[in-house]
């Protein structure tokens, strides 16, 4: 008794394992893998966009909670999802590893012996040759087409197309590198994003970082050691559509910090390359600038402001806190670059560069709530303990005496937005791209066949053959064999 | 010449493809309706009758491809870019790469009667194209302007003109296959392939186009990286790309490993092709994501 457990566990187990790696599993799995990625393009995925799923778990209070616990807003790191592509690779290796070893195996081996009845194979002809020349001409013609032979006595077997199932097994394998490259990249490496104005200057530490993430095994330590001094920021519009053309950044890169500047420039599909670190351009907008003084004209707040854009146009929102007063002052603002207004609309912008920009500021009063510890979007303000005590329209180098003190518009500045990634994955998964890209041509348009030639006794020459999964073209390459031994 | 005069040539070419296509549809159909003549007992083709038409509805797809061609270069010439910019021309690039993968198949298979739905979805497609999805002639926004543009939507173009052929003739099968399951197919439907070469034909097309449809998810790949920091994001596009990646894959294994053929296959290869489509229409008009390109 207490042997039959482990004979039954293991036969258990074998079966399982047999299951698995079998093909109407993988086949179920594939589609079940289709099937389980469609939430993540319905709904709002947090890696993605944590505002907009935010959102959607506001709106939709009950139905929102439930999805939340089954990973609706996570589907590709969630559980279920990462079950079914483990099973399928786990398949994959169990169906691909055994399948190597045989096809490695069978490199420089000959072909499989003739079989006795030739009849029975596709394309079946008698060749009116004479026996005594009929294996040697084969053997050339066969050679000459680069086939594998074997020669017997009485016949030849030949095959060709080895290629096919090389090709096969390269693509399944090279799909697990591009698994295992993309792993690397979750556990290794960091991505972040930082808001730059132009003339700021940008160390790469984590200090310096308006979000950073480091992947499970990456060591906070490891960034390069690089800065950059933001030097000028450059965004052609289409006149006609008002579309953006390009936007060109110039830097002045350090690598390592302290070394001599060079200038670089960045662009939206050109980043800025340092290793497996990238620094790319992402978004762009304006940042006015403004003084603000109080009741004794000292300056409690100076500088450019990152405002976010609303529209084509750039319509930009933005705030300005000013905590160092008392009571605490904010401004909610919109920078128009280019203003227009209308009685239905109210001011906006009519195009995105600058000509005679306007601030319009409405000016809150009470407090900011900078201290609760939760943190705050830089773009807005929480009006909730606060009182609104005035409104202007603010041309450049326009002041506005709010009473308890005054703001002044001095002028605009452009900010970037940039993006530094490091993945030390991705040129693994590009060469497992390549390679299954080449394997699947292999596999796909390769044709693997064999022919036979056999001289019986009574002196007839017969040849015939056979083509895997039904590969089109057997019938001519034997025509043409048949051809060139008659001829 | 000037941009806005290539412009307005370009409109020209797509406007006669559609009047070129409406004749092409109308020989087909009339090739299709009257090829047929009963006898008494007994079912005759006549193909000296209708022979002609069919001969004129292949003349007028030719031509209404060269000149939908012609419309894609005109539109590339006058924006000085490679023109797919926006969803009119995806659109009016979409109709080409169909037209052209059934007239090679017309090469190489008899396929002369799949020139009734080709043309009609041909008609559809640009019509749709040039008055719902129409965008004036306009440069690239920054983050098109890269040599991948040209190397990645060219490639999964073609690959989709080739999956919705496949589509069309599994379609065409599972709808004779139904006829024959009934008692037989009707008398206009007697001069189309057999069920046989139906079934062989769309998985033809699938596997000669299934490798390209990887590269044009590859390139893809390639140039999210070095335009927005990260080659897969499972951005709706890029996620439903991979969803028809994955369904053309069951598709293949299932034909070429576990040996499935006919009904089944045609079902998969269509709900294969469907993924493609909703892609196509749902994400670029509806969806959210990084791919909004449409102009919409």
């Amino acid at each position: 008794m207490s042997e039959a457990t482990p004979i039954g566990t293991r036969a258990t187990l074998r079966w399982l394992w047999r299951q698995l790696t079998s093909m109407r599993t993988a086949l179920i799995l594939l589609l079940l893998l289709g099937l389980a990625s469609i939430p993540g393009s319905l709904f709002p995925q947090r890696n993605q966009n944590p505002l907009k799923v935010r959102d959607f778990l506001a709106a939709h209070k009950s139905i929102g909670a439930l999805l939340d616990k089954l990973k609706f807003f996570d589907v590709y790191s969630s559980p279920w999802f990462s079950a079914i592509y483990l099973l399928l690779f786990i398949s994959l290796i169990g169906c691909v590893l055994p399948r190597t070893i045989v096809h490695l195996k069978a490199i420089g081996k000959e072909p499989p012996l003739t079989p006795r009845y030739l009849d029975r194979m596709e394309g079946h002809t008698f060749v009116a040759v004479s026996a005594d020349i009929a294996l040697d001409s084969a053997e050339r013609w066969l050679k000459k087409n680069r086939f594998r032979i074997r020669r017997e006595a009485g016949s030849i077997s030949a095959e060709k197309g080895y290629l096919r199932e090389s090709g096969n097994l390269l693509f399944h394998l090279s799909l697990i590198l591009i698994l295992v490259a993309v792993a690397t990249g979750g556990l290794f490496g960091s991505k972040g994003e930082a808001i730059l104005n132009v003339g700021d200057s940008f160390v790469n530490t984590p200090t310096s970082y308006d979000s950073l993430s480091f992947a499970k095994f990456q060591r906070e330590g490891s960034l390069i050691p690089f800065s950059l001094l933001i030097e000028d920021f450059k965004a052609k519009y289409d006149p006609a559509t008002r579309s953006p053309l390009d936007y060109t950044l110039t830097v002045g890169a350090s690598n390592p910090i302290g070394s001599a500047p060079v200038t670089k420039i960045i662009k939206v599909n050109s980043p800025l390359t340092y290793g497996n670190t990238k620094v790319y351009l992402q978004a762009n907008g304006y940042s006015p600038i403004v003084t603000v003084r109080d009741k004794t004209g000292a300056v409690t707040f100076q500088g450019a402001v990152e405002f976010l854009p609303q529209d084509a146009n750039l319509t930009s929102i933005g705030a300005i806190k000013v905590p160092d007063m008392n009571p605490q002052v904010g401004f909610l603002a919109s920078f128009l670059p280019t203003p227009a207004s209308s009685k239905q609309r109210g001011a906006f912008s009519v195009y995105p560069e600058v000509s005679n920009p306007e601030l319009l500021v409405s000016v809150w009063t009470g407090n900011l709530g900078l201290d609760s510890g939760l943190p705050q979007s830089i773009y807005r303000i929480d009006t909730s303990k606060m009182q609104r005590i005035g409104l202007k329209a603010l041309l450049l180098h326009q002041s506005y005496d709010f009473g308890q003190g005054s703001i002044t518009f001095d002028g605009w500045q452009q900010w970037v937005n940039l993006q530094i990634v490091d993945d030390p994955g991705k040129l693994y998964a590009l060469l497992g791209a390549i390679l299954a890209i080449l394997g699947l041509m292999a596999s796909l348009f390769g044709r693997q066949r064999r022919l036979w030639i056999k001289v019986d006794e009574a002196g007839q020459v017969e040849i015939a053959g056979l083509a895997k999964n039904a590969a089109p073209g057997l019938i001519d390459e034997l025509t043409l064999l048949k051809k060139h031994l008659e001829g | 010449m000037s941009s806005r005069n290539l412009a307005f040539l370009s409109n020209y070419a797509i406007y006669s493809a559609l009047v070129v296509l409406t004749i092409a549809f109308f020989s087909h159909a009339v090739e299709v309706a009257f090829s047929v003549r009963n006898d008494e007992a007994k079912t005759n083709f006549d193909f000296a009758k209708t022979d002609r038409w069919g001969r004129i509805g292949t003349a007028m797809m030719v031509l209404g491809v060269i000149f939908n061609f012609a419309g894609i270069v005109l539109r590339g010439l006058s924006a000085h870019r490679v023109p797919w910019g926006n969803m009119y021309e995806f659109s009016i690039t979409g109709s080409f790469a169909f037209g052209a993968a059934y007239l090679y198949a017309l090469i190489k298979y008899k396929v002369r009667w799949l020139g009734v739905i080709v043309s009609i979805a041909m008609l559809l497609t640009l019509g749709t194209a040039i008055t719902v999805l129409y965008r004036p002639s306009a440069p690239l926004v920054p983050a098109l302007k890269s040599t991948w543009l040209a190397i990645h939507v060219s490639a999964a173009i073609i690959s989709g003109g080739v999956f919705l052929l496949a589509n069309t003739v599994a379609a065409t099968y599972l709808i004779l296959d139904r006829m024959e399951e009934r008692g037989g197919r009707p008398e206009w439907a007697k001069k189309l392939p057999s069920l046989e070469a139906l079934d062989q034909l769309s998985y033809r097309l699938v596997a000669f186009v299934f490798p390209l449809w990887t590269f044009a998810v590859i390139a893809g790949a390639i140039w999210a990286e070095s335009a927005w920091g990260r080659y897969w994001g499972w951005d709706p596009k890029e996620t439903w790309a991979f969803i028809t990646w994955v369904s053309y894959a069951a598709y293949l294994h299932a034909r070429v490993t576990v040996g499935w053929r006919g009904r089944r296959a045609a079902w998969l290869c269509l709900f294969a092709g469907s993924t493609f489509l909703f892609n196509y229409v749902y994400v670029n008009i509806w969806g959210t994501g990084r791919h909004t390109y449409s102009g919409l």
